[in-house]
């Protein structure tokens, strides 16, 4: 679930934090910058490991601070591919289940994707798992809460640097623009189509 | 800012569970006299990251407990990637095992898959709540149902 990523950048220390050790402000100023962001095509940055090599600090003119280069490592969430997690049920809609992992919540389980048949009741906007016994169907129902295990089929990384200023149109329609462009900057695409996968309480032995 | 290797190493759920709880006690120790604005984001996310692998099977894990796993994981021939998987989640049922293991079928027999569990469920510390549940010795009265 987690990846060690080395990682360099300059880290710029203002004057007042000299009296500090220099690995403590360092740390500080990595784990501001990264922690809880996602970095593209690499993962969502949880805290840092270690720092592997400080390079000398340099001050330069017109600005009192120093600026250090810095090889660290950082834990980075980021899944493989068919990994299994276990996560818990946010909500349901149309487009699947969304599952949440507490700290990171862009996961959709798509409709085709879930235990055949399933069908959404629309009355309590939940998914529904249609199992067919010799008995006759049982309707297991995607609660909200619920604990699931899914597999991790795809992940998408969307760049959200801002893209500067667009020629001046009327501003109405970037105001709505902008509303619309809030998309996650790291998905992940789950499935639960095999046996075993889906809420824990359908396969426990108890 | 640059990034050298995006994968330079996988991280076991102890390893980074261990990594943040040594973190909060470095930080609970030397005081709140940090502006926090800047922190709050690591606040955030090691909160809900401790709050999310406190539930795995990993927080009674020792890394003795690991070391020994990945020790007799060697002769069952499995991937990185499997191993990890099995010590995070540390599976009881067959089922589970043949979702973490690439085409068990074909590659682990019944006997193997079966002195898998049981490595895993032996060297793996798991809920010791529900290890006295199932013990013969338990009685009728309603334990934590969680």
């Amino acid at each position: 679930m987690f990846v060690l990523v080395e990682m360099t950048d300059t880290v710029r220390i203002p004057p007042w934090q000299f009296e500090r050790k220099l690995n403590e402000s360092i740390a500080e100023e990595l784990n501001k910058k990264l922690a809880n962001k996602v970095v593209y095509n690499v993962g969502l940055c949880i805290c840092l490991y270690d720092i592997t090599k400080l390079e000398d600090s340099y001050i330069f003119p017109g600005d009192g601070a120093s600026h250090t280069k810095v090889h660290f490592r950082y834990v980075v969430f980021h899944p493989f591919l068919d990994e299994i997690l276990i996560g818990e049920i946010k909500s349901c809609s149309q487009d699947g289940v969304h599952v949440s992992l507490g700290f990171f919540d862009d996961i959709v389980i798509p409709p085709e994707s879930l235990q055949q048949p399933a069908k959404f009741d629309e009355a309590e906007q939940v998914w529904v798992w249609e199992y067919e016994t010799e008995e006759g169907a049982h309707d297991l129902y995607m609660d909200i809460g619920e604990e699931i295990r899914f597999r991790v089929m795809d992940e998408t990384f969307v760049d959200t640097s801002p893209t500067g200023p667009s020629s001046a149109e009327a501003s109405t329609s970037n105001a709505t623009e902008e509303v619309q462009k809030k998309e996650a900057p790291y998905t992940l695409v789950g499935s639960i189509s095999e046996p075993g996968l889906g809420l824990l309480s359908w396969w426990t032995n108890s | 800012m640059e990034v050298k290797d995006a994968n330079a190493a996988l991280l076991s759920n102890f390893e980074v569970y261990q990594l943040l709880t040594d973190l909060k006690q470095q930080r609970k120790e030397s005081g709140k006299n940090k502006q926090s604005s800047g922190q709050q984001n690591l606040n955030t996310i090691m909160y809900e990251t401790l709050k999310y692998i406190s539930k795995t099977p990993c927080r009674y894990q020792s890394p003795e407990t690991v070391r020994d796993f990945l020790i007799t994981m060697k002769g069952h021939k499995l991937t990185k990637a499997e191993k990890l998987q099995l010590l995070n989640h540390r599976p009881v049922t067959a089922v589970e095992i043949q979702l973490m293991v690439e085409e068990s079928e074909e590659r682990l027999t019944e006997e193997q898959i079966e002195s898998l569990l049981q490595t895993v469920t032996s060297i793996l510390p798991g809920d010791p709540e529900e290890q006295q549940r199932e013990s013969p010795m338990a009685t009728e009265d309603k334990g934590d149902q969680e």
